[in-house]
C-alpha cells in the first residue's frame, strides 16, 4: 500500500549538539546579571547610577581630601590667592576651632567638668544599652536619679543659694504628705480595713529624703566656679537641650497619653487641647514664645535663665509628640490586658504601671527613638533665639570670624556639623531598628 | 430589711469615700479645672502687670500702624507705607507660596526615590538608600544654611551669571531669573479653556467608567484627559492669536533686568525643604507599596491583568490608602518647617511678622497668638481632611 503513510516513531538516531552552558546564575557574575544587567533598561539604570556614584565620590574626594587644607593658623591657609589652588575643605579651621565647637565659650580651666559629665554620661548610657552587662538596673537608677543632679552641679557650679521659701515649701509638702497618709491610715483602721503603715509611709519618706538631699546638694558650695549658661555652647548645649528634652518629654508624654485615653472628660479634653496645640505650631514659634512671651507670664522679679526657658519650650513641644507615640502603643494593647488587670483587682495606676505601660512602651520603642531623633535635629533651632548650639557656634564662626574669613570655610563648617549630627542620628536610628528586630521575634515566621 | 437596701448598705459600708472611683474622678477633675484656671489667671494677671510696667500697648490696633520697612518678596502690592496688617498678609502668602511649591517638588522627588529604593536594580536601590539615610539624619536648618551660604552664595556674581537653556534662565548669587509670561488681551480665553478642560475631565472619566461597566468597552481616558487639559488651552492660545509672550531677562552691565526674579532665599529654602521632606516621603511611599501583599500582584496576574494595569488598578489604590495619611502629615511638617525661613531671612510669616513686626512693636502676645493661630488652623484643617479621608477610604469589610 503505497498511499499509506508510514508513521515514523520519533527516535533520535544521533546525539543532540552540545550547547554552551547556560549563563551562570550563581557567583558574582550571576548576581550581577540578575541584579544589574537583566535587560537593557536595567543596564542603562545601572550605568547612570554608577556614573552618579562616581561623580559624587569623586567630588567628595576632591573636595575633602585632594584639595583640602589640613594645617594653618588663619584664613591665609585657605584662601585661593594665598595657596594657589581652589581650596576644597579647610580642615585647618575645624582643627583650630574644635574646642569651641565642643564647649562654646566655657572657661578653659573649667572644661574638665564638662569632660567628666560627658564621660560619665556616655559610659552610663552605653551600660544601659548594652545587654549582658552586670548591674544594669543600678546603673539605670544612677542615671535617672544621680546623674542629672551631678551634671547640673558640675556644669553650672552648683551653690544655687536656694531661698528659704523653697525649703519651706518642700518641708510643708513633706509634712502634708505624711499627715495625709496618717489620716487615711487611721480612718481605714477605724473602719476595720487592713492598712500597712510602714509601707505606706516608706514611699513619701523615700521621695522626700531624696528631694531634701537634692536640695542640700544643689545648695551646697562645692567650691566650683559658677559658669553662667550664656558661656555654654557647641556640642555641650546641643546635648543638654536634646537630653533634657528627651528625659523630660517621656514622662510628660506618658501622662498626656494616659490623659487622652482617660474616661474622665475634663482630663481628656485638657490633654487633647494640650497635645493638639503643641503639635499644631512650629517649634520656632514655641521658641519665640519661650524667649519673649514666657518672661511676660512670670510675676515680677522671677526670671528664668534663657537656656532654661528654651528647655521648657522644647520639653513641652516634644512631650506632645511623645504623647501621640505612646498613645499608639496604648491602643495596640488588647482590651483583655486591661480587663485582666482589673479582674485581678489592680487599681488604675498599678494596672497601667505593671501591666499596660510595660507592654505598650516596648511596642513603641522605635517610635520613641524616632521622636528623639527629630528632637535632636530640632535642637539646632535654638540658634534662632540666640543660643549657640553646635550648629549655632559653627554658623557664628563661619560668618563672623574675620580671622578665618574664607569662602571654603562655610562648607567645611557645615560638613563638620553634618557629620557630627549624622553620627548621633544614624546611631539612634540603627538602635531603633535593632530594638525593633529584637522585640518582633515573636511574630516572625 | 429588703435585699436592695442591704446591698446599698453593703456598698456604702465597704467603699470608703476616697476609694469610690466616681468621687475620685470628680475630685481630680475639679482639681484639674481649678489648677488650669489658677494657672491661666496667674498668667493673665502677670502679663497685664508686666505689659503695664514695660509700657507695651495691647490690643490689635497695631495692625493699622504703618510698617515702614521693606520686604524683598511680596505677592500682593506692598510698600513701606503699608500697615502691619498688610505685613501679616504678605508673610502669610509667602508661607503659602513656599509651602505649595515645596510640597509639589517634595512629592515628585519623594515618589521617585521611594520607588527607586524598591528597584530590583542593586545600584539604583542603594543610591536611593544612601540619599534617604543621609538627608533624613541631618538637621533641616543645617541643610538650609548649606544651600544658602554654602551653595548659592558661591555662585557667580550677576556679571558672570550662569546662562542655562539657551540664555532663557540665568543663575547667579542674587537668585534665579526665569522668563516671565506676559498675558496680553485675549489671554483670558486660555484660562477659560483650561477651566473647561479641568471640569470636563472628571465628567469624561465618570462617563468612560460607566460605559465600561455597561458594555465592557474601554475608552482612551488618558489621552482624552491630556487633550482636554493641555490641548484645549493650547488650541485657545492658537485661536486667540498667540496672546502670551515670554519676557526674558537681559544682561546689563551690573545686573539682570526683566524676567521673573526668584530671590536666593526662596531658592535655598525650596531646595532644602523639598530635598529634606522628600527623604521622608520616599520612606512613606516605600512602606506603602510594601504594605500591599504580594498575593495581590499574583491574584491580579492570575486574572490576566498585565503589569501596567496591575500596578494602576490593584497596587497603587491599595498603597495610597497607606501612603496618604502620613503623606499629609509630611505636607503639614513641610509647611511648619518653612518657618525656619527666619534663619536666612526669607520673608515668610514667622520671619516678617513674628520677627520684624514683633521687634518693632513689642506686642509679643498678640503677634505670637496670631502666628500660632495660622499654623494651628492649618493643622486642624489638615487633620479634619485626614479624618474625612480615612473614613472614606477605610476598608469596608462585611
Amino acid at each position: 500500500m503505497a498511499g499509506e503513510a508510514k508513521i515514523q516513531p520519533y527516535v533520535r538516531t544521533e546525539m543532540a549538539p552540545t550547547m554552551p552552558p547556560p549563563p551562570s546564575t550563581v557567583g558574582i557574575v550571576g548576581w550581577m546579571r540578575a541584579n544589574l544587567f537583566s535587560d537593557w533598561i536595567n543596564t542603562i539604570l545601572t550605568l547612570v547610577g554608577l556614573y552618579l556614584v562616581y561623580i559624587t565620590v569623586d567630588t567628595i574626594y576632591d573636595w575633602a581630601f585632594y584639595r583640602a587644607v589640613w594645617t594653618g593658623e588663619d584664613n591665609k591657609a585657605c584662601l585661593e590667592k594665598e595657596v594657589g589652588f581652589p581650596v576644597g575643605a579647610c580642615w585647618a579651621f575645624v582643627n583650630a576651632k574644635f574646642s569651641q565647637f565642643v564647649y562654646g565659650r566655657y572657661p578653659f580651666e573649667e572644661r574638665w567638668r564638662v569632660d567628666i559629665t560627658f564621660l560619665v554620661g556616655a559610659i552610663g548610657l552605653a551600660w544601659m544599652i548594652i545587654e549582658n552587662l552586670p548591674y544594669r538596673k543600678w546603673v539605670s537608677v544612677f542615671m535617672a536619679a544621680v546623674f542629672p543632679i551631678m551634671a547640673l552641679i558640675l556644669l553650672t557650679g552648683g551653690n544655687f543659694e536656694l531661698s528659704s521659701g523653697s525649703w519651706k515649701v518642700l518641708s510643708f509638702l513633706a509634712i502634708a504628705a505624711f499627715v495625709g497618709v496618717a489620716i487615711v491610715g487611721v480612718r481605714a483602721q477605724s473602719k476595720g480595713v487592713d492598712f500597712d503603715f510602714s509601707t505606706a509611709l516608706m514611699i513619701p519618706a523615700a521621695i522626700f529624703a531624696y528631694l531634701f538631699f537634692v536640695f542640700f546638694l544643689v545648695d551646697f558650695d562645692f567650691g566650683l566656679r559658677h559658669v553662667e549658661t550664656p558661656l555654654w555652647g557647641g556640642l555641650l548645649v546641643t546635648l543638654v537641650v536634646a537630653i533634657t528634652g528627651i528625659v523630660a518629654s517621656l514622662p510628660i508624654g506618658i501622662l498626656l497619653a494616659l490623659g487622652r485615653r482617660s474616661s474622665m472628660p475634663v482630663v481628656r479634653m485638657a490633654s487633647v487641647i494640650f497635645i493638639e496645640f503643641w503639635r499644631g505650631v512650629p517649634l520656632i514659634t514655641v521658641l519665640f514664645m519661650s524667649s519673649v512671651m514666657l518672661p511676660l507670664f512670670l510675676p515680677e522679679g522671677v526670671n528664668f535663665d534663657k537656656l532654661l526657658r528654651c528647655l521648657i519650650g522644647v520639653a513641652l513641644f516634644s512631650a506632645a509628640y511623645m504623647a501621640e507615640v505612646v498613645r499608639g502603643g496604648l491602643q495596640a494593647i488588647p482590651k483583655g490586658q486591661y480587663e485582666g488587670a482589673m479582674a485581678l483587682g489592680l487599681p488604675y495606676w498599678k494596672m497601667m504601671g505593671l501591666i499596660v505601660l510595660p507592654q505598650a512602651l516596648k511596642l513603641v520603642i522605635p517610635g520613641i527613638v524616632n521622636t528623639f531623633i527629630g528632637l535632636f535635629k530640632d535642637t539646632t533651632l535654638v540658634l534662632i533665639i540666640g543660643l549657640f548650639d553646635l550648629l549655632g557656634i559653627i554658623q557664628l564662626n563661619v560668618t563672623a570670624d574675620a580671622k578665618w574669613f574664607a569662602p571654603s570655610v562655610h562648607n567645611t563648617g557645615y560638613v563638620f556639623a553634618g557629620i557630627a549630627f549624622w553620627i548621633f542620628c544614624f546611631g539612634m536610628s540603627r538602635y531603633s531598628i535593632y530594638m525593633e528586630n529584637k522585640l518582633h521575634t515573636g511574630h516572625k515566621r | 430589711m429588703s435585699a436592695e437596701t442591704q446591698d446599698a448598705d453593703l456598698e456604702s459600708a465597704k467603699v470608703p469615700l476616697w476609694n469610690d472611683p466616681k468621687v475620685r474622678a470628680l475630685v481630680s477633675q475639679v482639681l484639674l479645672i481649678i489648677l488650669v484656671f489658677w494657672f491661666g489667671y496667674e498668667i493673665v494677671t502677670n502679663t497685664l502687670v508686666n505689659l503695664e510696667r514695660q509700657k507695651i500697648a495691647s490690643g490689635f490696633d497695631f495692625l493699622n500702624t504703618t510698617a515702614s520697612f521693606g520686604i524683598i518678596q511680596t505677592l500682593v502690592p506692598y510698600t513701606e507705607a503699608s500697615s502691619y496688617g498688610r505685613v501679616f498678609v504678605v508673610g502669610l502668602l509667602n508661607t503659602i507660596l513656599i509651602g505649595v511649591i515645596g510640597i509639589f517638588f517634595a512629592t515628585i522627588l519623594g515618589f521617585i526615590v521611594g520607588i527607586m529604593r524598591l528597584s530590583k536594580n542593586w545600584v539604583v536601590a542603594k543610591v536611593a538608600t544612601v540619599y534617604v539615610e543621609t538627608i533624613r539624619n541631618l538637621p533641616l536648618l543645617l541643610q538650609i544654611f548649606f544651600w544658602y551660604f554654602g551653595v548659592l552664595s558661591a555662585l557667580p556674581t550677576a556679571r558672570n551669571s550662569l546662562a542655562l537653556f539657551n540664555e532663557s534662565v540665568f543663575l547667579n548669587s542674587r537668585g534665579l531669573y526665569l522668563p516671565k509670561p506676559i498675558f496680553e488681551s485675549g489671554s483670558g480665553l486660555i484660562g477659560i479653556a483650561l477651566i473647561v478642560g479641568l471640569i470636563a475631565t472628571p465628567i469624561m472619566l465618570r462617563w468612560a467608567h460607566k460605559r465600561q461597566d455597561a458594555t465592557g468597552q474601554q475608552f482612551p481616558t488618558f489621552w482624552t484627559a491630556v487633550g482636554l487639559i493641555v490641548g484645549l488651552p493650547f488650541l485657545a492660545y492658537l485661536v486667540s492669536g498667540l496672546p502670551v509672550s515670554m519676557e526674558y531677562s537681559t544682561k546689563g552691565t551690573f545686573n539682570l533686568t526683566g524676567g521673573l526674579q526668584v530671590i536666593p532665599e526662596f531658592v535655598a529654602l525650596l531646595l532644602a525643604l523639598s530635598v529634606y521632606t522628600a527623604s521622608f516621603i520616599a520612606e512613606i511611599v516605600r512602606a506603602g507599596i510594601l504594605a500591599v501583599s504580594h498575593g495581590q500582584t499574583e491574584a491580579s496576574h492570575a486574572l490576566g491583568l498585565r503589569n501596567g494595569p496591575t500596578l494602576r488598578l490593584v497596587i497603587i489604590p491599595q498603597a495610597l490608602r497607606v501612603i496618604i495619611p502620613p503623606l499629609t502629615s509630611q505636607y503639614l511638617n513641610l509647611t511648619k518647617n518653612s518657618s525656619l525661613a527666619v534663619a536666612i531671612a526669607y520673608p515668610d510669616l514667622v520671619s516678617v511678622f513674628a520677627g520684624t513686626v514683633l521687634n518693632q512693636t513689642g506686642q509679643a502676645v498678640e503677634i505670637l497668638l496670631m502666628t500660632m493661630g495660622v499654623y494651628l488652623t492649618l493643622s486642624l484643617v489638615t487633620s479634619l481632611f485626614m479624618n474625612w479621608y480615612n473614613a472614606k477610604m477605610a476598608l469596608t469589610e462585611r
